[in-house]
């Protein structure tokens, strides 16, 4: 490193430091929503130029003259040596989706400390490594997926375990993220309109796109733009008119079947038709909307209003419950670690890279980049008055369903707010309530309301502001549902396979209408029983999304390390046994607690036998109106906690291979791991 | 970097981001490598790369 790079990178750091130290010691004065972008950036900064090199250069042995896949056999489809920043691009919108928003708006209910914290250490440590690894992991074996790889390093029933539990995450994800768009749209004529508005845009946007001009993904997605702005400004008279708002405005429980159709008949039609178009749309409103957002804090530079710590560090939050450790750690999973990357970088991006020297920029960066979208969503969150965040978040079994009882609740819990002041939010957001809409999504549309509305229009844009967020978080998790539910389905009918080897065929009718039926089956209970929960339903779904998705994360990074020790390479092992073990520890602290803890609010079981034991003395319990509703109250939780055995089951077990497949590669004089050895030139 | 080629590497991402590789690269693969190969016109490879990226196994999309 020459000087002035040494002295630049010392510089970074001591601005990085220095930003720190401005959050740390500011007590009772709001910090400036920059400083934490400044202190994020520094950091990812550092870790890339000197621990992902390290990472890249030592721990691995990234050699850029060995071919990748696409250098050894193109074929100008699958196979295609692409620039890096061209990939950076794919890369980063495959693997950033609703979960780097979400988590962190739910975790701000202790603050925006924790949770910046656990952002900036976990995907420094854990989450990028993850997915660099298991980019080049897949790299140098022909991009394989990563039920493919732990077949092919550590056996195959670990392989097996492995899908069973990556499709059982799958359908915990799907009806986590409806279970959002219900929350969002619940009694919202706007909203719901202007998401029904997108479905027969996207058909036309798919004849055009078929038959009109065809690949011209450019001039159908401007098209498709200009309608959906069209839509969220139609929508405001849609919700103000007698007529029209009653056909838009739906309880949760309506929703919930609106949905589950949906999303039946959604997978069942031509990709061209529907799933496509929709794709460009929500693909480019998510890249546009998280590049506005970043310009909209550094421009806006709002403080943060919400407190670095709230009282709920003790676990006693409305949000979610349950203590800071391991609850926060599950709560944000995607911006610091996800797990679900690893079936990204073992997907399509390992085909396309050009050269092993890529692998830390496209992996470790694009990570880095998620985690970033994170912070914003925090910060997002913490702008706003946190008075509005827990009136909007917690259930109504707290606070009520008037702004009277809602105001008088969040202040009682030490967040001073009026009614007037929720009753004035809700109008400027154009909504008739915001009171308990929990899920996260309505937060974070408030809060780029509020920082787009400073950019751009004032007070009077706010309420197009509300909806063009919540359009374009609905967007997305419904392309998410529709393409989730066709990749479960295909996992589904591959794990049916190993047992009945027809059901495999891809293109058969009979099991993919069975795969489609079961895997909708699936989500769509586990989102019904989201639905009708009294506590919201983010409370018992979250943190099953983040047990699992953590899970995952442990589980591929377990593979690293058992190929690390097969490469011989066991002296810097630690780089993912450290990260795993931290996951391991979280997810299974954290899962014994929901499945024992004795506190009905943190336990299944505990849930389970309150309402049993009142079902054995002929009570009902509030939210259930009959015995036989209590009774599927306790089935809900059974079925809850043996979920979470499931998801310990898969972890425990494949630790176990891994420790084992581990020794043995220890005791083997010679590298034994299953690579494409270097000189496979053009093998073709 | 030219203007022009500025244009065509964000047109190149906005494409991939969505799943449709650079037809460019198609032909001139199938140019260099296959000559005597039958080569797919634009909208054939359209449909082809979407067909790939949606209707595969490979449709997952994360949360």
């Amino acid at each position: 490193m020459t000087i002035a790079g040494r002295i630049g990178w010392i510089a970074l750091a001591l601005v990085g430091a220095a930003a720190l130290a401005v959050i740390a010691t500011a007590r009772g004065e709001a910090v400036n929503a920059v400083w934490v972008v400044v202190a994020a950036v520094s950091v990812y900064l550092i870790a890339y130029r000197f621990y992902a090199l390290y990472l890249a250069k030592v721990v691995v042995g990234i050699d850029p003259a060995r071919p990748t896949p696409a250098v050894r056999h193109p074929d100008g489809l699958d196979f295609v040596p692409t620039d890096r920043r061209v990939l950076f691009g794919h890369h980063f919108a495959a693997i950033a989706g609703a979960g780097p928003l979400v988590g962190p708006v739910l975790a701000a209910q202790i603050g925006y400390l924790p949770g910046m914290l656990w952002l900036l250490a976990g995907v420094v440590l854990a989450g990028a490594v993850q997915d660099f690894m298991v980019l080049f992991l897949s790299m140098r074996r022909d991009g394989r997926s990563l039920g493919e790889l732990i077949r092919m390093e550590m056996g195959p029933v670990p392989g097996t375990i492995a899908l069973v539990g990556a499709f059982t995450i799958m359908v915990i994800i799907l009806a986590v993220l409806a279970l959002i768009v219900v929350r969002a749209l619940a009694g919202s004529p706007w909203g719901m309109f202007t998401v029904v508005a997108t479905i027969p845009l996207a058909l036309m946007m798919g004849v055009y796109s078929r038959w009109i001009r065809p690949g011209r993904i450019g001039e159908v997605s401007l098209l498709g733009l200009v309608g959906l702005i069209l839509a969220i400004l139609y929508g405001q008279d849609v919700a103000a008119s007698a007529s029209w708002a009653p056909w838009f405005t739906y309880t949760p429980v309506q929703l919930c079947w609106i949905l589950i159709g949906y999303g039946a008949v959604a997978s069942l039609l031509p990709v061209w038709l529907l799933l496509a178009p929709r794709d460009y749309l929500s693909t480019f409103l998510k890249i546009g909307a998280i590049a506005a957002l970043a310009i909209g804090i550094l421009v806006v530079a709002p403080p943060l209003r919400m407190p670095a710590l709230t009282r709920f560090v003790d676990g006693t939050g409305p949000v979610w419950s349950g203590s800071l450790f391991p609850f926060l750690f599950i709560t944000i999973a995607c911006g610091a670690v996800s797990g679900f990357h690893a079936l990204i970088a073992s997907g399509t991006t390992p085909k396309l890279i050009a050269s092993e020297g890529d692998a830390r920029f496209i992996g470790y960066g694009a990570m880095l980049m998620e985690s970033f979208v994170a912070i914003m969503a925090l910060v997002a969150a913490s702008v706003i008055d946190p008075g509005v965040y827990f009136t909007m978040n917690s259930p109504a079994a707290v606070v009520g369903t008037d702004a009277a009882s809602a105001a008088s609740a969040v202040t009682a819990m030490g967040f001073p707010i009026t009614a007037d002041t929720i009753a004035a939010t809700a109008k400027d957001v154009g909504e008739a309530t915001i009171i308990s809409r929990a899920g996260g999504a309505p937060t974070l549309a408030v809060g780029m309301a509020q920082i787009f509305s400073q950019l751009v229009g004032g007070r009077a844009m706010m309420a197009f502001w509300y909806h063009f967020a919540i359009l374009f978080e609905a967007l997305f998790i419904l392309t998410a549902v529709d393409a989730g539910t066709r990749a479960g389905r295909f996992m589904l009918q591959d794990l049916i396979g190993l047992a009945v080897p027809s059901f495999r065929n891809a293109t058969s009718f009979v099991p993919g209408l069975i795969g489609t039926g079961l895997c909708v089956a699936a989500w769509g209970f586990f989102l019904y029983q989201g639905v009708t929960d009294p506590l919201g339903g983010v409370n018992t779904l979250w943190p099953l999304f983040g047990i699992s998705n953590q899970m995952l994360a442990a589980v591929a990074l377990v593979l690293a390390t058992v190929v690390l020790f097969r490469m011989k390479r066991e002296r810097y092992a630690w780089v993912t046994i450290l990260p795993a073990s931290w996951l391991v520890l979280c997810t299974v602290t954290a899962s014994l607690m929901k499945l024992f803890s004795s506190n009905p609010a943190v336990g299944f079981l505990a849930h389970a036998a309150r309402f049993s034991d009142a079902i054995a003395r002929g009570q009902t319990l509030a939210p259930a109106k009959s015995l036989a509703e209590m009774g599927r109250v306790v089935m809900n939780d059974r079925i809850d906690a043996a979920l979470c055995a499931l998801f310990l089951a898969v972890v425990v077990s494949i630790i176990g291979y891994g420790i084992r497949t581990c020794v043995i590669a220890r005791r083997l004089d010679h590298p034994s791991a299953s690579e494409i050895p270097a000189l496979a030139v053009a093998a073709e | 970097m030219t203007l022009a080629r500025l244009w065509r590497g964000i047109a190149d991402t906005a494409r991939l981001m969505v799943g449709v590789p650079s037809y460019r690269a198609y032909r001139a693969h199938m140019a260099a490598a296959h000559p005597d190969q039958p080569v797919m016109d634009e909208t054939a490879f359209f449909r082809n790369r979407q067909e790939a990226r949606y209707g595969g196994r490979n449709g997952g999309r994360c949360c």
